[in-house]
């Protein structure tokens, strides 16, 4: 059940406890403690929204950031990830194979603002060798779901 | 002037879901749960191939039976499920659909007068493409207390000496019900005795909610005497790539080939590419749509037991047969007013056979948020339904 439950709420984090019990073929309560399961060992670690911001009045700018830096010794690469998740304008941090170290997803308000950042805070860290800034100009699909178009169901109403 | 048309077609009474299609296409906001077909899109990569074979070029004829490397792939995935070889040099013919090796099967093996057995409820094209070939259609009419299985007395019953070939259209449309190896067994039993042919129609054979589907090739002694049928479009979503397959003995797959061969040429090659690519790489596509399917039909049928509406569980395809004999009304009248008062098409029962009235086709091949806003107009219509009585 674990596996088919994940795959269900990935795609519905909002789909109720009861119908989740029917269409998995389980008792509810078998459900809640599963859930309930889940966050404690940190395989659940958030139920989000996905929001189209481009379509509210609400100003935003995405950057992707390459980042290289000298890993440090003990350490690798995990203490200069923390200093740079910490900061809450960051959204996400991976580290990344090849051409550079860190991948920084960072939201602002403006470009001047994402710009401010680089320049101010990321670059000047001292295990930071050097940055490149990448804005996102359009989103066409985030999180598995195409953001831009409603598919229309053009099948026929009645086929045999 | 001349009547221009033949008897035979002439004779042949159209589609009942035709009817209900032309009432159902006027009313412009009516949702539907009528449809035959999956919703989800051709997986993607099984779509690249065939966008590929159109850039290399590749829209010539294939050889008749179809591309060797796809006949070779169905005899593999044939393999691969039920364990049974089909040799895929004089055993496998790709055709136009099911639909297609349906026609021509029934057309190769049966001379006229020679009886076909048709299990009903079950697809529309059985009886029609018997009549066509010249064959008697003989209708068996299968039973909710056995959950729409044939059983061996109810196959025993309809045989006569003319009796040829027996179709077996499992898992089922529109019921959804499916044979199980032990029912399999005992009909493979009479089928022998009579030495007659078995047309397997298996066109939803991924859509099974048990363990496993399994096919009457896999009963000893049913291999030489059966065409099994089988195709693309249900299991990976390809409907309008038209693309089947018919696997049996050479003696058979042969007499069909040429019929196919005069008549249709082959089958569409980029279909056919396409195809390969499905086989080779598609098995996960399916386990993932066949698991939303699993998740809709348990959720159909809590919603008609919370209705108190009375459905025999299918373990198989993506249709629910709910019985509305309680209402004391025609499958035809409850579908029509269903429609013109919560604006939701079904499909009559009756439209699959004449021991379908009393009974409603359900399709499940629609997202939970659609099946959900049509459940509550459901049971909003039965409820007045209920009070009105």
């Amino acid at each position: 059940m674990r596996q088919e439950l994940l795959k269900v709420i990935e795609k519905n984090s909002r789909i109720d406890l009861k119908e989740l019990a029917v269409i998995l073929g389980v008792q509810e309560a078998e459900v809640v403690e599963e859930l309930a399961a889940l966050e404690s060992e940190g395989i659940i670690c958030g139920y989000h929204t996905l929001i189209n911001w481009e379509k509210t009045s609400e100003e935003k700018v995405t950057a992707l950031i390459e980042v290289r830096v000298t890993p440090q010794r003990g350490q690798g690469f995990d203490s200069i990830a923390e200093r740079i998740y910490n900061y809450p304008e960051v959204r996400s941090v991976y580290l990344i194979s090849g051409g550079y170290d860190l991948m920084v997803i960072l939201e602002g308000k403006s470009l001047r603002e994402v710009s401010a950042f680089v320049s101010d805070k990321l670059s000047t860290l001292e295990t930071v060798l050097s940055t490149a800034t990448h804005f996102i100009l359009k989103k066409y699909k985030d999180h598995g779901t195409v953001i831009s178009s409603k598919k229309q169901d053009e099948r026929e109403m009645i086929t045999p | 002037m001349r009547n221009p048309l033949a008897d035979k077609v002439v004779g042949i009474k159209p589609s009942g879901i035709r009817k209900f299609f032309d009432i159902a296409s006027e009313m412009k906001d009516a949702i539907s749960l009528g449809v035959g077909e999956p919703d989800f899109d051709t997986p993607w990569h099984i779509r690249d191939e065939g966008i590929y074979s159109l850039e290399q070029g590749r829209t010539i004829y294939t050889s008749n039976a179809g591309l060797k490397e796809l006949r070779q792939e169905i005899s593999n995935y044939i393999h691969r499920k039920q364990g049974v070889w089909y040799d895929p040099g004089k055993e496998v013919l790709v055709t136009v659909g099911g639909s297609e090796a349906i026609d021509i099967g029934i057309r190769a093996m049966i001379n006229p007068g020679e009886e076909v057995l048709i299990p009903q409820p079950s697809f529309v094209s059985y009886e029609p493409c018997a009549v066509l070939a010249g064959a008697v259609p003989v209708v068996i009419n299968l039973k909710e207390e056995n959950q729409f299985r044939l059983t061996a007395e109810e196959l025993e019953e309809a045989i006569t000496d003319r009796t040829k070939l027996l179709v077996l259209p499992f898992p089922n449309n529109p019921t959804g019900a499916i044979m199980e190896k032990a029912d399999l067994e005992a009909i493979a039993e009479v089928i022998v005795k009579h030495d007659i042919f078995v047309m397997s129609d298996e066109i939803y054979s991924e859509l099974t909610y048990t363990d496993k589907h399994v096919s009457i090739i896999e009963i000893p002694g049913m291999r030489e005497r059966t065409i099994l049928i089988n195709g693309f479009s249900k299991a990976y979503a390809m409907t309008g790539w038209r693309l089947g397959y018919a696997c049996g003995p050479a003696e058979i797959i042969e007499q069909m080939t040429k019929i196919h061969q005069f008549a249709i040429m082959c089958a569409p090659s980029t279909s056919q590419y396409a195809a390969i690519e499905a086989l080779k790489n598609g098995d996960e596509d399916v386990v993932e749509m066949r698991t939303a399917y699993n998740q809709r039909r348990r959720y159909l049928l809590n919603a008609f037991q919370e209705m108190g509406l009375s459905c025999f569980e299918p373990y198989g395809a993506f249709y629910m047969f709910p019985c509305i004999k309680e209402f004391g009304m025609s499958s035809d009248d409850f579908a029509t007013r269903f429609l013109r008062e919560e604006k939701v098409a079904v499909v009559p029962g009756n439209a699959f056979g004449d021991c379908g009235e009393g009974y409603l086709r359900i399709s499940y091949a629609y997202s939970l948020d659609h099946l959900k806003i049509a459940m509550g107009r459901m049971k909003k219509f039965i409820t007045r339904l209920r009070t009105e009585n």
